[in-house]
């Protein structure tokens, strides 16, 4: 974490999946999921399908699958909502261990697990094969927009800033024997958010005018070899294409 | 940062409204991209971006109000008071499309829907209500927190109700709509006053040490103003020209 260019999220691995240039993998991670959700619910076969290209994909990642199940948990709030559908949807009700349950609210359910599960660990791939600033680079190639790769550039860096200083003040506070931490010392939190925002705001912006002398003009140094080759776009494009197939032989079957 | 922070899934809504909801999405960010290339200068260029890590940090903060209804702060307001209401969304949706790509919070297929929701309605009504309650109100450090306070509260309540909006036209399960919006909203009136007492916090301590760096407090600067402030301010901040 020190350089600032890792996110939690990133295991650094030497893989087929980690050398793909950037773009070519959020372009794929975007395509497999927009079939993932064009599917209609009831082709229970698919999405088992799904579930196995992500599977190759996290062992050529060499991801490991108990890193994946651990990081998944994130859209558990979903998952939550989906058990309370089926007691809370309308319609058609069926019984099942005397519990009433709506039919349309159990389709419901598995529409959202399924659905949000493939996802979640789709960019949970992605993330975990891409540093940060490989990631703004695959967006600046994709011709996103200036200002927002710009804008990310420097919320990331930010983000580092603003942990360390936030430590280094909380360090300040407990050395000089106060540590706040009931709700009538709310004050002492507040003053801390405001003066870490200032603290922040005037290191960066120092950080900022220094690039800016050194010839920042909105865009990061490019790599000059940089772009993705024939066979990086060739090989990520097996994953949708994969989907797809399965999307299709499920609808026409 | 193992928050479970979470926006709109996959799945949540269905494809059509999704691509209606992003071609939206991309339309209106497009506008401000457009607008805000006026306003990004050497000054704002490093406030955006440090905003946004703001809001990236803070909605890691995840209020578990009801048993399985769990929101977050959006943070709309607190851009649109320090860089204005374009780059403000640009911040917010920025935020929305790292923590997706890179934190898999939020579905892929449901960006549109929440960078309509947190980017452009929760922005878009808290700009509303600051730039209209900043001429009532005075134009003071505690003037300002506590504009940044009401719009926050408004802003969030307002953002939730668009996701109602948007479960209503296309949610994949049929839910009695009437309790959706009120947990809804009863949910993120908690985490609007929340919020909005963060917000009003940083914005009333900027405002108190750096009044330059407040976006919406520009257009009240009377002209000599900015003059007496640069040459007060020299030896601390380049003194580039006034924007």
């Amino acid at each position: 974490m020190g350089a600032g260019h890792a996110h939690p999220l990133h295991l650094d691995r030497p893989s087929p999946v980690h050398a793909l240039a950037p773009e070519v993998k959020i372009l794929a991670t975007l395509l497999f999921t927009i079939v993932v959700v064009a599917t209609p619910r009831t082709e229970f076969a698919a999405f088992g399908g799904y579930a196995l290209l992500l599977a190759v994909v996290a062992v050529l990642a060499r991801v490991p699958l108990a890193w994946l199940a651990k990081r998944a948990t994130i859209e558990l709030p979903f998952v939550v909502l989906a058990v309370t559908l089926p007691f809370a949807g309308h319609g058609e009700r069926i019984t099942w261990l005397g519990l009433s349950l709506s039919v349309d609210g159990l389709y419901g359910a598995w529409n959202i697990v399924a659905k949000g599960t493939l996802g979640v660990i789709a960019s949970l791939l992605l993330a975990a094969s891409t540093t940060m600033r490989d990631l703004i680079l695959g967006l600046d190639r994709l011709r996103c927009p200036r200002v927002f790769t710009q804008i990310a550039t420097f919320m990331l860096r930010y983000l580092d800033i603003l942990a360390d200083d936030a430590r280094r003040m909380r360090i300040a506070r407990l050395s000089r024997g106060y540590d706040p931490r009931f709700l009538w010392q709310v004050k002492a939190f507040a003053v801390g958010v405001g003066a870490l925002f200032l603290r922040a705001y005037e290191r960066g912006e120092r950080v900022y005018l220094a690039m800016v002398s050194r010839g920042y003009d909105g865009r990061l140094p490019r790599p000059e070899a940089g772009g993705a080759t024939t066979t990086d776009w060739a090989a990520s494009a097996v994953l949708p294409a994969a989907a797809a197939a399965i999307a299709l032989t499920a609808v026409l079957a | 940062m193992d928050a479970q922070a979470m926006h709109i899934a996959n799945g949540i809504v269905n494809g059509t409204v999704s691509a209606i909801f992003a071609a939206f999405a991309a339309l209106a960010l497009a506008f401000c991209v457009w607008r805000a290339r006026a306003d990004l200068d050497d000054r704002l260029a490093p406030m955006a971006g440090l905003v946004a890590a703001f809001i990236f940090a803070v909605q890691m903060l995840n209020f578990q109000v009801l048993p399985g209804v769990s929101g977050h702060l959006l943070g709309g307001t607190l851009a649109v008071v320090l860089v204005g209401p374009w780059v403000g969304a640009l911040c917010v949706s920025t935020v929305l499309i790292i923590q997706c790509l890179l934190f898999a919070d939020g579905g892929l297929t449901a960006l549109g829907l929440n960078i309509t929701n947190m980017a452009i309605i929760g922005t878009a009504a808290g700009y509303l209500l600051v730039a209209g309650l900043l001429r009532v109100l005075p134009k003071t450090p505690s003037g300002l927190g506590t504009t940044a306070l009401i719009a926050s509260v408004v802003g969030v309540v307002a953002a939730s109700q668009g996701f109602v909006f948007e479960y209503w036209l296309g949610g994949t399960t049929q839910l009695s709509m009437p309790w959706v919006s009120g947990t809804m909203a009863g949910t993120h009136l908690l985490i609007g006053i929340g919020e909005g007492l963060i917000a009003a916090t940083t914005v009333a301590t900027v405002a108190r040490v750096r009044p330059d760096l407040v976006y919406a407090l520009r257009r009240f600067r009377t002209p000599p103003a900015p003059v007496a402030a640069t040459t007060a301010a020299a030896p601390a901040t380049v003194s580039g020209g006034q924007a």
